[in-house]
This record gives structure tokens, sequence and C-alpha cells, in this order.
């Protein structure tokens, strides 16, 4: 019974790390998309972050400077990917697109250039990555069933970006819903017209958006590179942008359900492997790869309707053109 | 757009522009590689060579365009309609799947002038059938089909392992992939056949169904631009108002373009798969369909552009490979990275010059028209 | 120009000397006006006549090219909205400016919010609009999401907003367009309010009856020219229609008078709500006539185009029946478009941009739009398009098509040349039917003329035609009986011969009190 329960503790502490990128891109995601401009582009940016990371981490022996070199360069490109679809009106899906493509050979092809280790950096040891915060106390109830497990296996033991991660949805939650700045950025992804006639540039809240989409996307390739791991790995983000896009949408463009969204698919990537070859009742033994696609099935199910509606802020997709 | 001050000339906008954009790409290419420390036009140099220079670097170019034309030209036809097909990689790899089994099923029995058609067929079916759910939801329920074309691109790797993995896998094999195919049903490699008529050339993966995609490309010239299908498709995609007006069906319309679409991507798997594998395995139709977004942009969503950006990015992709081969500071990835900068400059910033070209060609025009 | 001294105090607003261009388009021409202080204002004129441009311009939307603006005496340069709000000046547009997912009090205070965070800007906003509500008669719930509010509850939050920015001067760009005549009259109160409070209110539209009843003054533009300005005490509505429609010559078109025959187009109790839920049509009851043309005046907005959406297929009516010939259409029994033709019923669009062609069509393309299944058009595969670019030669030399080239793009040809392919397209299969909306919009004078005589010869070989058009002369010269539409109904009918501009100028604004209510109603089947 008492390893049932550490069994299940640590399947959720699993779940945890794995969706601390979710939680940080799909909040990306809801940043942006609530001002109106569609971003496919979150799997890149978490990309060219994980690598801005690693190797300024892996230069500098600071995790904390890698952190600020990932922002750095997801910031780069959320800027690119307003250039060209809020200043120029080019269509944002394809520009969204380019900035996938980009990351995925840039990170390589600079990181074979610069390390000569096949795609990889360095390994981060000591100060160059985050390293596990235990919270204080957690090493004397370690050994007090449920309570002290439970504080001492789930919650104490994380780096800093996990702790941060989930102070994100909180901070996202306050910006949107309790700030100016939300209520404008609500405002211009479903009338930007209405936000325009008030006297607030459309331009620029979408910029402003982008550069907070592009600093959470940073964190989380950060994260990825100097947190959870230990370096950059080619294709290291492995769809994790397109996942923490259709919690998003499950989330429907609000913080809370949004991460509620994110543990589910972290909890789904987290039991997957420990799921092989379990039978479970009623349905027998599930697949893995069931498990896996699990995520984009439930988005296309909410998407077509069928559990409730998505529905994506009015002006999202659409350049401002003013017109009188 | 609401403001179009100025109209340029057809042979600016189509021709000149999209010229410029893919030479902006090329220019950016240049400066990384410089920024790398090589010479970028060394390297140009060894690209050209390794795609175009002898015959099994031609054969390797023309196998890679053979796939690019095909997920170029279903990117294109979607996008006549108005729609954005980037599940061309999921479609590509479910097509894959359809002539795998239609070989484990007949390939035993039959003989190969039928199992070509019922192959190629298969293909087809199973894009078509992977594009059709998207298509649905969006023409029924309104469900954003770039979205639910991602998703399904994921849907479609994850099936794919659990079939290759638990299904289709040969017994008593480690690795995910079917048995072979018997011998008699491949689609024969270019060499082979031109070796039928006594033309010698060097071996490459190079097969028929080139053949095909060519045959694919004057298909889609005429569905687009000489069947009222084509006229119902473009009208759709340009102007909906105008098409309900017209009273022409936009919800089946969608579909059926998509099946389409879905269909073309299917074909990446009779080159792949019934070309030059002759097996299905895991990631065999990996980037081809995102690359096909690159060829239709550069391509203008017209077969002809088709072809031409089909053969820049093949040239890319094999002097990549030899370039890698030849000097290790680069890497596959470096065709990668152009490809995203031919998507960011011909595609996301294609608009970006017409401004300014507008300014130029209206203080051209004016002088001009005063004369005159 | 002289400007009126009905009120002492000084103005609160004067434009000087506006001119507005938009291309070859002179949309404002020399603007001079003067509001004083604290009156209403109201202005004037057709569609087309400036009155949106000049506010759009007062509101910074636009640039001037030349002219003052002086807002209370002062010299002010208005070059955005932030401008216009700045200088106390508040607009109520014609399609509110609103986010429907936000809550009265968001909209309220976006854009004003008092602070980088909402909890305090909340507050004395609540606080502020409490006391707006009551100060004004402006009943709203702060609480309420705006898109589940009535249209008339919605114009409250637009006059909210501006009178909590502290708007001094107050545009409303066609208020009662979308209001019911009890949310109109209550509005009325309001602006009563406002003015007893020093507020300065311009109201821009097209209603007579709204100038006479709450306007302390008025101006009349044409043809983005300010023509006139009155004291609204000293004119009448028969007046400022006068001035409205200008003392032009018609364009009388020849024609004998019509010969109807059989019916061929049947409307009873015809009724369409759109996806917004707004109810477009309203029980539209008509009979069209073989060889007679009908036209269908009233201001834009009012139900005409649903009642060609309706009548063409692309809307299926909600309720009521509409009999093409044998064929009976109703909400059981939907139509669409291509079952319309073969009805033999033809279409020339409203607006022939969005719906009568595909702008990167070649000509020849669009000249086909619709008829593309038949078979002198296309084979069982392909199109047979060098017999399609045959045909639109024809088509071009016969209806004057310049350049006459079907090769060329369909949005490289001027308007009026468009119109004729379109005009072409749907005219020379002989239809049965022909709906046809504006098709003089955006024409020049030649082409004009040649399009109205195609009219009266379809009509004089036994088709009968609908004509929809905001234009007034167009109407009286062309047609044979007219029909006045008013907010989705018919609220008159007048015989051909003997209609005038002024008395269907008044059933449009629905300010013919006589017996234009007795036709709008009972048209319920």
């Amino acid at each position: 019974m008492a390893e049932d329960f550490l069994l299940v503790i640590l399947t959720f502490d699993a779940t945890i790390r794995v969706s601390v990128p979710l939680i940080l891109a799909a909040l990306a995601g809801l940043v942006v998309e609530r001002s109106g401009v569609i971003d496919i582009g979150l799997e890149g940016k978490m990309l060219a972050a994980a690598f801005g990371a690693a190797t300024v981490a892996a230069l500098t022996g600071s995790a904390w400077l890698g952190l600020l070199g990932g922002m750095g360069v997801s910031v780069l490109l959320a800027l690119l990917h307003g250039f060209a679809c809020i200043t120029h009106r080019g269509n944002q899906i394809v520009s969204g697109v380019a900035i996938n493509i980009l990351a995925s050979g840039l990170t390589v092809l600079l990181g074979i250039s610069w390390f000569s280790m096949g795609g990889q950096t360095p390994p981060l040891t000591g100060h160059a990555r985050f390293k596990s915060i235990n919270l204080p106390g957690a090493e004397a109830v370690a050994d007090v069933p449920v309570v002290g497990q439970l504080y001492s296996e789930l919650l104490s033991g994380h780096n800093i970006l996990v702790y941060l991660a989930f102070l994100t949805v909180p901070a996202v939650w306050w910006l949107i819903y309790r700030t100016r700045f939300g209520l404008r950025l609500r405002a211009t992804g479903e009338n930007p017209a209405a936000v325009d006639t008030a006297g607030i540039s459309v331009i620029r809240m979408r910029y402003l958006a982008l550069i907070i989409c592009g600093i959470l996307c940073g964190i989380a390739g950060s994260y990825l590179s100097t947190g959870h791991g230990a370096g950059f790995l080619r294709e290291m983000t492995a769809g994790k942008g397109f996942i923490a896009l259709a919690a998003m949408i499950f989330g429907k463009w609000r913080p809370v359900p949004v991460l509620l969204a994110c543990l589910l698919f972290g909890f789904l990537d987290a039991i997957a492997i420990r799921m092989q070859g379990v039978e479970l009742p009623l349905v027998g033994e599930m697949s893995v790869q069931f498990i896996q696609a699990l995520p984009y099935i439930l988005t296309v199910v909410l998407l077509a309707g069928f559990i409730g509606r998505a529905v994506a802020p009015k002006a999202s997709g659409i350049p401002y053109v003013k017109e009188h | 757009m609401a403001s179009a001050p100025a109209k340029l000339p057809a042979w600016v906008d189509i021709g000149l522009l999209p010229l410029i954009n893919v030479a902006l790409a090329f220019v950016v290419s240049g400066l990384l590689i410089a920024a790398l420390g090589q010479d970028p036009f060394e390297a140009t140099w060894i690209m050209l060579r390794g795609a175009f220079g002898y015959q099994e670097s031609l054969g390797y170019t023309f196998y890679y365009t053979t796939n690019f034309v095909f997920t170029g030209l279903a990117v294109a036809v979607a996008f006549h309609a108005g729609l954005f097909n980037i599940g061309g990689e999921g479609q590509a790899y479910i097509g894959g799947l359809g002539v795998a089994l239609a070989f484990l099923a007949f390939d035993q029995y039959l003989p190969f002038v039928l199992l070509l058609p019922i192959c190629i067929v298969a293909a087809a079916l199973f894009g078509a059938a992977w594009a059709y759910i998207p298509a649905y939801l969006q023409a029924k329920r309104g469900s954003h089909i770039v979205i639910t074309t991602i998703m399904f691109n994921f849907i479609a790797a994850s099936l794919m392992v659990y079939l290759l993995v638990n299904v289709l896998i040969q017994p008593g094999q480690m690795s995910p992939e079917t048995r072979e195919f018997a011998a008699a049903a491949w689609l024969p490699y270019m060499h082979e056949a031109l070796g039928w008529f006594g033309w010698e050339v060097a071996e490459s993966p190079l097969n028929l169904s080139i053949i095909w995609a060519a045959v694919c490309c004057v298909l889609v010239w005429g569905l687009i631009w000489h069947t009222r299908w084509g006229y119902e498709i473009r009208a759709v995609g340009a102007n909906m108002s105008a098409a309900i007006y017209a009273g022409m069906p936009p919800a089946r319309i969608i579909i059926v373009t998509m099946c389409i679409s879905g269909g073309l991507s299917g074909f990446v798997a009779v080159n792949e798969i019934m070309g030059v594998h002759h097996r299905l395995l895991l990631d065999f139709a990996a980037g081809y369909g995102f690359t096909g977004i690159a060829v239709s942009l550069m391509g203008r969503n017209h077969p002809v552009g088709i072809v031409l950006a089909g053969l820049l990015f093949g040239a890319l992709y094999q002097g990549g490979a030899e370039l890698a081969f030849e000097n290790s500071a680069f890497t596959p990835d470096l065709i990668v990275v152009i490809q995203g900068l031919v998507v960011l400059f011909s595609g996301a910033l294609s608009y970006m010059l017409r401004g300014p070209a507008e300014r130029i060609y209206m203080a051209l025009a004016a002088p001009r028209a005063v004369e005159a | 120009m002289p400007v009126p001294g009905a009120s002492a105090s000084d103005p609160a607003l004067e434009l000087r000397g506006i001119n507005k261009h938009f291309g070859p388009v002179h949309a404002n021409r020399d603007v001079n006006l003067s509001v004083p202080a604290g009156t209403i204002h109201g202005i004037v004129g057709e569609n087309g006549a400036g009155k949106s441009t000049l506010m759009s311009i007062l509101y910074g939307f636009y640039q001037a090219d030349s002219g003052k603006i002086e807002i209370a005496g002062r010299p002010t340069a208005i070059h955005s909205p932030e401008d216009a709000l700045a200088a106390g000046i508040g607009m109520v547009h014609q399609h509110f400016m609103l986010v429907d997912n936000f809550t009265v009090l968001e909209n309220i205070l976006l854009g004003a919010e008092g602070g980088a965070l909402l909890a305090r800007g909340m507050a004395s906003a609540r606080a502020e609009v409490t006391r707006l509500e009551a100060e004004y008669g402006l009943e709203v719930d702060p609480d309420a999401e705006v898109g589940e509010l009535a249209v008339g509850l919605r114009q409250r939050v637009e006059l909210l907003k501006a009178l909590y920015r502290g708007a001094n001067i107050l545009i409303l760009d066609e208020p009662t367009g979308v209001l019911t005549p009890q949310e109109a009259d209550r509005l009325f109160e309001i602006l009563r309010s406002m003015r007893a409070r020093g507020v300065t209110v311009i109201l821009i539209t097209h209603k007579l009856q709204e100038i006479m009843a709450i306007t302390d003054n008025v101006s009349v533009m044409r043809a983005g020219e300010m023509v006139a300005h009155r004291e609204t005490a000293q004119t009448t509505r028969e007046e400022l229609a006068e001035l409205m429609v200008g003392r032009q010559v018609l364009l009388r078109v020849e024609k004998t008078p019509a010969t109807p025959g059989a019916v061929v187009l049947k409307a009873e109790g015809l009724s369409y709500v759109d996806d917004a839920g707004v109810t477009r049509l309203d029980h539209v009851s008509f009979e069209l006539k073989a060889g007679e043309i009908v036209g269908v005046a009233g201001v834009t907005g009012n139900g005409q185009s649903e009642l060609l959406d309706v009548l063409s297929g692309i809307h299926s009516p909600d309720e009521g029946r509409l009999t093409v010939h044998e064929r009976v259409i109703d909400h059981a029994h939907p139509c669409d478009p291509a079952e319309m033709r073969e009805l033999n019923l033809a279409h020339v669009p409203e607006d022939r941009q969005r719906m009568g062609m595909v702008a990167p069509f070649a000509a020849w393309e669009t000249a086909i739009l619709g008829y593309h299944h038949d078979p002198a058009y296309t084979g069982p595969l392909l199109l047979k398009t060098n017999a399609i670019v045959d045909d639109t030669d024809g088509k071009m030399s016969r209806f004057d098509v310049r350049p006459p080239n079907p090769q060329l793009t369909s949005d490289s040809f001027s308007g009026g040349n468009q119109q004729k392919l379109v005009l072409a397209r749907e005219i020379e299969r002989q239809p049965d039917i022909l709906l046809i909306g504006q098709p003089t919009r955006g024409v020049d004078i030649g082409a004009i003329e040649f399009i109205h005589q195609q009219l009266i010869e379809m009509r004089d070989g036994g088709c009968g035609v609908l004509l929809v058009s905001v234009e007034l002369e167009e109407i009286l010269s062309l047609s044979d009986r007219i029909l006045v539409m008013f907010e989705g109904r018919i609220v008159g009918e007048v015989d051909g011969a003997a209609a005038d501009a002024r008395t269907i100028g008044l059933m449009m604004a629905n300010a013919l009190e006589t017996d234009g209510e007795k036709t709008g109603q009972g048209a319920v089947v």
C-alpha cells in the first residue's frame, strides 16, 4: 500500500516535471493569442531558447545567464514573428512555420559549428544548471506517511524554474484579468477597432504580447536544457510546443483551465511509459502511442465542438487594418 | 487588402518580387555561412556540383524533387481553395500505410501491372482519408484546419508507431518495420528502366514515381485551370461570397479539395515505399510535408513553379548532403535553415517589398504618364 | 459661408475649409461648419454625401487634406482618436466599438482605466458610471456582458463611454438606424438631458423626422459639400428633402408605359432573421409581373440587400413563401442560387466586387460565374476555354466593355466596365426575372445611360425586373412601380408615373404619416 502510494507520488512528481514547459509555453500562446496573433511557432521559440540557454550557460557557467540568453533568443524570434505578421501583415501561420523550421535547423547547425558535438552543447554541471531546491524540513518529514511523502517527494526537490512556472499561472491570470494591460490585451484580440477608437495602439499591444510570449517560451526552453536536462539535445522540444498549443486550446485561452490541461497532458506523458504492458480493468492494455496521441485527439474532439466549444479570440489571425 | 493605391504589372508581382524574396533568403543564408567562418561561394559551388555534377547526384536530386513535387502540389491545391493544409506530413505517412497494406495483401498474388494502380490508389485513398476529417470539421463545424491538421500529424505519428511496433512488424524482427515486399512488386529504379533501353546510368534511388509526379503536375494544372471543379475551387478560395452567389456548395468543395490535397501528399509513399524502401518503416515521410509548404509558396502555387522550386529543394537536399560530406562544418541542417529562410522571405514577408516596389513603380511610371 | 446664429453662446466646434480626397473622389469640398455649444446639431445628406468622412476627420481616423478645426475657439490638431478624446470629442459609431465578451464596466474603462491596476479604476468608475446613469437616465447594468445586451442598451454603453471620458462634444453616426422607435424615443430624451447639462451633440442621420424632432440647427450635405445651414425651427422637412436631393434635372429615360403580363415572382410574408438574430426582412409581400420594372427604394440597410439575397436563393426565408414560376420556396423547401438560375432568374448583385465577380479571375472566367455548368462552357471534363473566350469577346463588344480583352483580370477593369460585364453575363441569357441591385454604383455617366437602356429593353422583352437602388433618381426614372422599404418592411407602394422624389424621400425616412403605415401593415399571410 505504502509502495503504491509512493508510486502514485512519483508519477505526479514526473507529471510536474514534464508539465513545466507545457505550462510556460501554453501561457505564452495564451497571451499572444489573446492579443489576436496566432502563434504556431511556440515549438521553435522553445527549441531556440533551449539552445540559447545551454550555450550561454556552458560558456559562462551560470544557469541564470543562460536563462537570460534563452529568453533573449526567444524574444528575438517573437519579434521576427511580429515584424512579419504585424508590421508587414504577413500570414501568421506561414511565419510560425518559418520560425519552427529556422529554429530546428539553426540550433543544430550552430551547435555543431560551435561545439562540434553532433548538435549537442557541452554537458552542464554545477552552477550552469538549475539545481533542485529542497524545501525546509523536507528531509526530516520524508518518512512521515502521506503528508511527509507528499511534501518531500512532490512539493520539494524541484528546481526554481518549476516553482516559477507554477507561479506564472496566477501571475498571467492577474495580468490579463486585473491590470490595465490585460484589459487592453483582451480587447485587442476581440475587437481591435474598439481598442483603436479608444485611442490605444493595436500594433503596440500586439508587439508587447509577443515580447511576453517570447519571455515565457524562453523560460520554457531554458528549463528543458538547463533545469530538466543538462545540456541541449537536437530537437529536444520534441513537439512540446504543439502539445502546449493544444493545451492552450483545450483550456479555452484561460490560465487556470490551461494549467489543468497542461497537467493532464503532462500526466498522460508521465504514465505513458509506466502503462506499457499494464492490464487495466475494462479497457485492457493501453498502448503507449494511444496515450501519447491522446492530447491531440482530445483537442481535435474539442475543436469539433463535441465537448463544449473552444472559441478563439475573435480577431485572432487577422491583421489589423484601419477601415472607416 | 484595403489599400491598393498602385497596381503593379504582373511581371513584377509574380515574377520579380518572388525572385527578389528568394534571393534575399539566399543572401541571408550566404551571410550565415560566412558567419560560420566558411566561404559561401565555395559552399555554393560544392552544392551545385554535388547536386548536378554527376549521374548519381542527379538521380538523388530528382529523387528528392519527386517528393517535393507531391507535397508542393498538395499544399498548392488546398491553397487555391483558401485552405492551409499543413498536414501533408501526416497524410504522406498514412499514405505509406495504404501502400504497405496493399502490398502485404496482394504482392504474392497479383502481377505488377495490377499492383501498381492498386498501390497508387491506396496511397491516394489513405492520404485523402487523413485529410478528410480535418476538412469535414472545417467545412461543417468551423474547426480551424491549421490546428486540426497539425494535430493529425502527431496522431498519424503515434498511430504508425503503434501499428509498426505491435501489428505490422515482421515477426522475429527487432526494428519496427514490415517485411520486405516481393521484389516483383517494386517500382523499377530509373537506372533499371533506362537499362532496358540500353542506356547505362549510375545507380540512385530515383525511380519511376518521378513520371507519376510529372503526370500529377499536368493533372493538377488541368484540374485547377481547365475544369469547372478547379474553377469552383479557385472561386471558393478567392471569394467565398461570389462562390455562394454562383451557386457553388462551399462545404463540399472544401472537403473534396482537401481530399485531393491529402491524396497528393500520400503519393510520397509511392516514391519512398514502393520505389525505394520496399517496406514500411518509421518516419519515412519526415520533413517532406513541411518542405512542401516552402515549395508551394516559392512556386506560387503553380505546377511549373512547384517543379522549379521542387528542383531547387531537391538540389539543396542532395547538394547539402554532399556539402556535409566534404566539409564537416556543414550538416544537412544548413538546408533546413535555408528552407526556413525561404518560407520566411517568400511566405511570411512576401508583402514586405510590395510597398517599396509600388512606390518605385509609381515614381518611374508617373513621369511617363505625364509625358503621354 | 454664413453660419446660423441660433445660440448666443460661442461655438463648441468650428470647421473651416475642410477638404478630403480619396483618389479621384472629392469626398469633402471646402466644408465649413459651426456648432454652438450646448446645442443638438443635425447633419443630413444622402448616402455618399460626405457626412461620415467629415466626422472621421473630426475623430482623427482621417487627416484632412486642408482645413482647420477649432474646438472651443482654440485651433486643434487631431491626428488620432487619442487626440480627439483629449479634445473632449466622443463618438458613437454606427457599428458599435464594443468588446462583446466584456462587461459594461470593462468596456467603459477601456482606454480610461485610471491606473495600471484595474481594481481602483474599476471602483471609481463604478461610482462615476452610477452617477452618470442617474444623471442622464442611462440605466444599464454595469456588470452585464455587452454581447448579451439589446442593441439599444449597447448604444447606452457607447454613450456612457463617451461621457465617462468627459466628452463635451458627442458625435452620433446614424444612431437610430438599429433602434426600435421606442428605443429611439428614449435616446432622444437622453440627448436632451445631455444638452441640458451643456454637452454639444452632433447627430448624423438620414431621417428628417429625427432632425425636426430633436435638433436645434441642421446642416445639409450633398456630394461632398455643405449646401445649407438652417435653424430647425425655421425649416421644414420638405425644404430639407429638397436640399438633400438637390434640384438636379432628372435623367428621365425614354420609355413607353409598361404592359405587365403574368406574375413571375410572388413574395408572401417573407421574413428573414440574420445570424446575429436581427430581423432583416419583416413579412415582405409583393408581386413581380412579366414586362415591368419594380423599383425598391430605401435608405441603405433597411432590408433591401437581404431581400435580394432571399429572392436569389443565397438565404432561405425563415417565414413566408416565395413563388418563382411554379416553384414554391419556404423555410422547409429552401432553394440555392444554382436552382434559381435554372428557374431562369438572373441576379446582378449590389456589390459586384464582393459577389458579382472574383477579382483575380480573368474576365472570361468572371463572365461565366454561376453558369459554369452550362454545356456551352464545359464539356464532361474540361472547360471549353476557347468557346468561353469567344463568347466573352462577343459580350464585351456588344456591351462595349473596355478594354475588350477577355484575358485581363476582372479587377483591372473600371467599375463601369466591370458592371457591364456582369450585366452582359446576367441578361444575355434572356432571363424571365432579373434582380438587380445598385446597377450604376461607381459607374460613369456614359455607362449609366447604357445600363438604363438595357434594363428598359429587358422589360420590353417581357422580363420582370426588380430594381434595388439607393439612387432615388434612378428608381424614379426607371420604375413602373415603386416599393419603399423601411426597417425590413415595405412601407409604401407608389405608381412610377405618379411618384415624386419628395414623397418617396419622406417614405424612406418613414416620415410620411398619411397612409404609409397602412401600406406597411397587413402583409402577413
